[in-house]
């Protein structure tokens, strides 16, 4: 109960410090939908917008996420507060949760901004809504803690965005999202099998398409493992060099 | 009853030993000062105490739990404040509050009840709204002490709670510090105002390069200061040669010239004062000032972190 005080306090507070404040509300509308308008414009026909919508839904989330963390993390580490985290009683994994918490919320929100646009535009009958909620979920829940490793990892708000970046775009470029594994070149296709991204864009495919070609239930798998990986190593990183 | 015991705590910073295996125990309802000089290990000593750095050796245990185990539950007993303020920047002075308290698991109305109580005991309820940024040095230490106390923590820990704010300010922390201990919340605090010491504290430990050079209450601390006795004579003339005739006529006694007029005698036993007085006037001076001077915790420091740093220094080279 004392926990889940605490848990709900730092959720609250993250979000009217960080999320809900005007400059990152816009990054997590207006990039979504920059990201939608442009590769919208650019299909030609209606068939098009669907076939790049998970691939904009993915990189949505991604950004946001991953943005989100070095702000709420790193930013709190500069200014000496996350150390009053780290003085109160709550379990570590526990605070790491509800500092991350709202960053997956802030991603599933990202995610839907592109699919509010394109359901003006495109029929969207025929996906299974339930598959796409639990990628978009997972694909939050993985992203998240990417973000996280890299800014536990580094000491600079900017350090975090320019990592990030070193990270995200060769993601966006090796999940097959815009390009598809199989036409990567031959070298460069294990690379892919090594992103979570892979497996999240391949659900969102097999959702909204049924152009996915990996087992619904090893992407999941795959998606949940990379996501303890990340979480487990980053408040391994804490308990090392922050407690130090 | 001891309420914190601390044995043989030691921080190795790879080869660099920045507290070096201090013994220690806090009574409760004690005011523990940790007094020594910058770099002397009082904040690395307070952040293994407190969970923030890891304990290299050693052993301490707050109420029974053991702390290098069982931090999060030992900090459940604990109130920090850290030697700069790290509240929350674009939050106000009772968001801050609320949401400390809410860290240790209290309810929203107790918070609140508890924040407002705290704001007028700190002088802070015209600043509740504003946000912390825009507090001064002296209300951010302010309203970091309430945050450390919002959750009635059994202990309070504090790292220089009166560094770099005004005199005032300062006054109302040592004020506020006192009602506090009053109230039941045992206080451990380091320093490296003497005074501050000698005026808040029952105890203290003297610490020097790591290590803990003289521990007592502060009580028999000034008494073994204020044994020795001290006079101090102002005349009206130049006395500097007077020193070498004080010395002649009265060995027993030691001296030490403070200015041009002014000259201490210091002495175990008490100094009679006529044959010096004497020795005033067979050279023609006017004296028109004899005081006594009362050894204050200063002396004591200078005095013992002076011999017996030098000492442990000697013992740690042969080691
Ligand atoms: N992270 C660290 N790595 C290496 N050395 C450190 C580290 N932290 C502190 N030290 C060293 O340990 C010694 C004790 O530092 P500490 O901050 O505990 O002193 P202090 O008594 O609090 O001094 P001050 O009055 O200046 O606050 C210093 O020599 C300091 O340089
Ligand atoms: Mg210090």
């Amino acid at each position: 109960m004392k926990s889940w005080i605490a848990f709900k306090s730092i959720l609250m507070k993250d979000m009217r410090n960080y999320y809900l404040k005007p400059p990152n509300i816009s990054w997590g509308i207006i990039f979504p939908f920059a990201w939608t308008l442009m590769f919208f414009l650019r299909s030609q026909t209606t068939m098009d917008i669907r076939s790049i919508l998970p691939g904009v839904m993915a990189m949505s989330i991604l950004f946001g996420t991953t943005s989100m963390l070095a702000v709420t993390i790193t930013f709190e580490r500069r200014s000496r507060s996350f150390e009053r985290l780290l003085l109160a009683p709550i379990d570590l994994n526990l605070l790491m949760l509800a500092k991350t918490t709202g960053a997956i919320l802030f991603g599933i929100i990202n995610a839907f901004v592109p699919v509010v646009f394109a359901s003006f535009i495109v029929d969207l009958t025929g996906i299974n809504w339930f598959v796409v909620f639990g990628s978009v979920f997972f694909i939050a829940v993985t992203s998240t803690f990417l973000g996280l490793l890299i800014a536990v990892t580094v000491s600079e708000v900017f350090e975090a965005q320019t990592f990030s970046n070193f990270f995200r775009f060769p993601m966006i470029f090796l999940c097959g999202l815009f390009i598809p594994v199989q036409k990567l070149p031959a070298i460069l296709q294990p690379l892919s099998y090594l992103i979570p991204l892979t497996y999240g864009a391949d659900i969102l495919k097999t959702a909204i398409n049924g152009e996915g070609h990996l087992l619904l239930g090893l992407s999941f798998f795959m998606l949940v493992m990379f996501s303890l990986m990340f979480f487990i190593i980053s408040t391994k990183n804490i308990k090392e060099k922050w407690i130090y | 009853m001891n309420i914190l015991e601390v044995k043989n705590l030691t921080k190795r910073y790879g080869d660099f030993t920045a507290v070096a295996g201090i013994n220690f125990a806090v009574k409760k309802g004690d005011v523990f000062g940790f007094l020594g000089p910058n770099g002397a290990g009082k904040t690395t000593t307070i952040n293994m105490l407190t969970g923030l750095a890891k304990v290299t050796e050693g052993t301490v245990f707050l109420a029974g739990i053991d702390c290098v185990k069982h931090m999060k539950k030992a900090q459940e007993l604990m109130g920090i404040v850290p030697d700069e303020s790290n509240l929350y920047p674009e939050m106000n002075g009772l968001e801050n509050l609320d949401f400390c308290g809410a860290l240790y698991g209290m309810e929203k109305k107790e918070r609140n009840r508890k924040a407002w109580e705290l704001l007028e005991q700190v002088g802070l309820k015209e600043a509740a709204k504003k946000p912390f940024k825009a507090y001064s040095k002296g209300m951010k230490r302010r309203l970091t002490i309430a945050a450390g106390i919002i959750h009635n923590p059994d202990i309070l820990f504090l790292d220089e709670p009166t560094t770099g704010i005004d005199v005032e300010s300062a006054r109302h922390i040592r004020k506020l510090l006192i009602d506090l201990n009053k109230s039941g919340t045992t206080i451990f605090l380091t320093t490296h105002y003497i005074e501050e010491a000698e005026r808040l504290c029952n105890r203290i430990a003297f610490i020097v390069d790591g290590k803990i050079v003289k521990i007592d209450s502060t009580e028999k601390l000034l008494e073994t200061a204020q044994r020795e006795k001290i006079v101090q004579f102002s005349v009206d003339n130049c006395i500097l040669e007077l020193q070498g005739i004080l010395q002649q006529t009265f060995p027993e006694y030691k001296y030490k010239v403070i200015d041009e007029q002014t000259i201490r005698v210091y002495s175990a036993e008490a100094i009679d004062l006529i044959p010096i007085i004497e020795v005033f006037k067979d050279n023609s001076l006017t004296l028109y000032e004899a005081k006594v001077i009362k050894p204050s915790l200063e002396e004591v420091f200078v005095k013992i972190t002076g011999i017996e740093a030098k000492k442990m220094k000697n013992e740690g080279g042969k080691k």
